[in-house]
């Protein structure tokens, strides 16, 4: 079977899955109506506490909610046990099914690919917006097109893999997560049709179909992060995540306009092929329209890949379900940023400012939200700022033109960050919903293979060898010294991440799986491992995070076939990066010696520091955290960035902004509309006085005159013969008195 | 009783013909109008008669034939217009008739 053909079929088994589960979930599965008071029967609990967690201390009237809630889930898990049974078992298969098909045929595709002489394979089923010839910048005529069509190549061959394989995986678990929820379609129907978007955005062969798959994962997130609706928090966090995507999106659009105006095409086989013939030259030293394009593409990929300004919407995202955490916000959606700017590698090679602009982002990033997560005391949210400083560490890469490391790290990531989402989720569900690291503590043999597998990628992450994260972070590391584009900064802030990330992971590990036990005893009586569609996910992904780093061994460990495979197969999609890299060989073999030993040893020292602090000496961090409580009191409430943004952005910009159009609309706007009204009230009463007593009075004046000298003469005519008889006989009298008289 | 003179018809004339005069000014029964302008006319003839027979002329006389004619055609139409008002108006009153006002 030629799968290479057939890839435009890989994004449509999920959403298959999606419409049949959006589409048909509800008559198959008509829920309760006490659904929607009930509803969020697992995370209804610890969520409630997420929600109260913006750095204010835990007190002991949220503890009782705690285990109040915890009973309450007793009863509507042991509920929703028994109905709908047929669905869910279909639903268990479908949905996970379709992502396995997915799977299968980007193996299998990717397969084909490898063996096959050519690096890219495209299939164009047709022309998706055939637009109209314009002018482009430089007045030649260009079409404005873009296909329906699908892109296979090394680096998007990665990526479908990395969806399909860890995006199926967490489906498997989810089934497990989720079983006591309502809503079970819903949620697999979401996911699913997350799948579907994230591929297309992969797979597409030009901007503007990546786009509808940037969008679409838009979508999924905004949904699957107020999955739990009827809770104010998490609605809020589904619109703090749609609002501040959008902010990137406006840039991801003018971005690709320019790109239209400039090149002529979003495709990116054309888009490469441009910027590569050398038509256009390096901005090196001033800034042009190709570094304004650049700068445009990468602030639509810090909204989707949560960096500096627009990483705040992550930490939040935290509200959606674990798997929708370990799926979206860790392993797959918040790449697409990195993914596209790697695609885009050919323009950022021409624009080293912004590259390194890209680089100085990434690097805040990095170390700005580790920081923050030395100091958080909710699981997830630990996890989410380190996902935030690992995505900062991929920018890192990316802007010092270390393409193929920025991918890598991306593909070690997935797996041990998957796998900590993962893991914390079977931490939460085994102890009933509790999210707050105080109240765990010496769960190593309770849930032993959880404890495991999370002590397996806390390695991986800190940076121990011989697990994926040393690799690439190493690598990262070793390219931001060396390479033209890096600097001794960039690695010094590197390298205090890195330390940073041994100390909160393993100060994570210990609170929760170390030391003694802080769970409140009624929960401790109900710890319970998680099932085997939870567990086999996590051992899976465990042996992943184990291996996966294998493939890109350092140049230096003079490896060679599958141990160099990662650069090698990534090498033709950064077609002039591997140039640069060439000439990056030039330094010499003891520094990188010296540098990766460094690392490792940062790496050591962190998780000591983290033992010595939270295990063998549990009473210093208190003593700390008095000595330094304002540093504490900061990095526990972030920076204050949330508080920032509201006060200049939300209140400020926006409400301010409002408040001042408002003021305008109703003093100038309204102010103008009343003075016309007012105006013509004022010239109306003037018309109608002069109706009144000018026209009117001409008319009446003149009835009135004819009334008074009508008067005389009408007194006369009584219409009686007599009088008028009377009038004759005294005429007559008149005359004959006249004539007597006279 | 001394002889009866042409001042004595005249006198005779004119009470009647202030009668009639006054009748018709004040009376409001078209009736009685009507018989009051008979009064006049009759007092119109008295006067004729007597002129007719001071002067030895017969013009007077004739004339006064002509006016008896006169008056029994007026009294006809009089007497048929009052007939075709009672029919309309139902009243013989004269002041209740305004229509001439119109």
């Amino acid at each position: 079977m030629n799968f290479l053909d057939q890839i435009w079929l890989i994004p449509l088994f999920p959403l298959f899955g999606a419409a049949v589960m959006l589409l048909l979930g509800k008559k198959f599965d008509p829920q309760p109506p006490s659904e929607v008071a009930v509803a969020p029967g697992l995370e209804h609990t610890h969520d409630e506490h997420s929600g109260h967690d913006h750095g204010h201390a835990h007190d002991e009237h949220q503890h009782h909610g705690h285990t109040h809630d915890h009973a309450h889930e007793e009863v509507t898990g042991h509920e929703h046990h028994h109905h709908g049974g047929g669905l869910r078992a279909l639903v268990s298969f479908l949905c996970p099914g379709m992502v396995l098909l997915s799977f299968i045929f980007s193996a299998g595709a990717v397969w084909q690919l490898s063996n096959s002489s050519e690096h890219t394979h495209q299939v164009i089923q047709f022309t998706w917006l055939a637009g109209l010839p314009f002018h482009m910048a430089d007045g030649r005529l260009a079409t404005l097109s873009a296909d329906w069509g699908f892109l296979l190549d090394p680096l998007s061959s990665v990526m479908i893999l990395v969806v399909t394989g860890i995006g199926f995986l967490i489906h498997v678990y989810s089934v497990g997560y989720m079983s006591h929820d309502n809503g079970f379609y819903r949620f697999f129907g979401y996911l699913n049709l997350f799948v579907f978007f994230m591929l297309m955005l992969v797979l597409a062969n030009n901007y503007a179909l990546l786009f509808v798959g940037w969008e679409g994962v838009g979508l999924c997130s905004y949904l699957l992060i107020g999955f739990y609706f009827q809770k104010k928090s998490a609605g809020d966090a589904g619109k703090k995540a749609f609002i501040v995507n959008r902010v990137g999106d406006a840039g991801f659009i003018l971005g690709m306009l320019l790109m239209f105006s400039v090149l002529g095409t979003v495709k990116f086989v054309d888009v490469n092929q441009v910027l590569r013939s050398g038509q256009f030259h390096a901005e090196t030293a001033a800034w042009g329209v190709l570094s304004t394009m650049a700068l445009l593409l990468f602030i639509g990929a810090t909204g989707k890949s949560a960096q500096v300004p627009l990483y705040v919407w992550l930490p939040d995202a935290m509200e959606g379900p674990t798997p929708v955490s370990a799926l979206i916000h860790a392993a797959t959606m918040v790449t697409a940023g990195v993914y596209m700017v790697a695609r885009s590698s050919a323009l950022y090679q021409l624009t080293p400012q912004t590259s390194t602009i890209v680089a100085a982002v990434g690097a805040f990033t990095a170390i700005l939200a580790a920081s923050i997560a030395l100091v958080q005391n909710d699981i997830k949210r630990v996890l989410a700022y380190s996902t935030v400083s690992q995505l900062g560490y991929m920018f890192l890469a990316l802007g010092v033109g270390a393409y193929w490391v920025a991918v890598f790290h991306l593909f070690t990531h997935a797996f041990f960050k998957a796998l900590l989402f993962l893991g914390s989720g079977s931490v939460i569900h085994a102890l009933g919903g509790e999210q707050d690291m105080r109240h765990m503590g010496a769960l190593k043999n309770k849930i032993p293979i959880t404890h495991w597998t999370m002590f397996v990628a806390s390695l991986a992450i800190a940076g121990i060898p011989g697990l994926a994260g040393f690799f690439s972070k190493d690598e990262i590391l070793w390219q931001t010294y060396s390479s033209a584009q890096g600097s001794n900064i960039l690695w010094g802030v590197g390298l205090a991440t890195a330390l940073m990330t041994a100390f909160y992971m393993w100060r994570l590990m210990n609170m929760t799986f170390y030391g003694k036990s802080r769970v409140p005893r009624e929960v401790e009586a109900h710890i319970h491992e998680s099932p085997a569609s939870m567990t086999v996910p996590l051992t899976a992904l465990a042996i992943g995070t184990v291996l996966a780093g294998w493939i890109g061994t350092p140049k230096l460990w003079g490896m060679s076939g599958w141990f160099r495979g990662f650069e090698q197969w990534l090498e033709p999609s950064f077609a002039s990066a591997a140039v640069e890299a060439a000439q990056e060989g030039a330094h010499d073999a003891s520094t990188e010696w010296i540098l990766m030993a460094v690392s490792v040893a940062v790496a050591i020292i962190g998780i000591a520091i983290a033992r010595f602090c939270y295990h063998i000496r549990p009473e210093i961090p208190g003593v700390i955290e008095g000595r330094c409580s304002p540093i504490h009191r900061v990095l526990l409430n972030k920076w204050y960035v949330d508080e920032a943004y509201d006060f200049l952005f939300v209140n400020g910009l926006a409400k301010g902004g409002g408040r001042l159009l408002g003021a305008f609309d109703r003093n100038v706007v309204d102010g103008g509309v009343n003075g016309a009204g007012w105006l013509t009230r004022a010239s109306s009463l003037f018309s109608i006085w002069w109706d009144r007593w000018i026209i009117d009075g001409a008319v009446r004046l003149t009835s009135l005159i004819v009334k008074l000298t009508s008067y005389p003469v009408r007194i006369v005519q009584t219409g009686r013969v007599q009088a008028y008889a009377l009038f004759v006989v005294i005429g007559a009298l008149a005359f004959f008195g006249y004539y007597i008289a006279r | 009783m001394g002889a009866i003179t042409t001042a004595h018809y005249l006198a005779l004339s004119a009470a009647l013909l202030l009668i009639g005069t006054i009748g018709v000014l004040t009376r409001r029964n078209i009736v009685i109008i009507l018989m009051s302008i008979e009064l006049i006319l009759n007092a119109v003839n008295i006067n004729l008669i007597a002129f007719s027979h001071y002067w030895q002329q017969v013009n007077g006389q004739i004339f006064a034939i002509f006016v008896i004619t006169d008056a029994v055609a007026e009294a006809a139409v009089g007497l048929g217009i009052l007939i075709a008002l009672f029919r309309n108006k139902e009243t013989v009153l004269a002041d209740e008739v305004d229509l001439l006002k119109w």
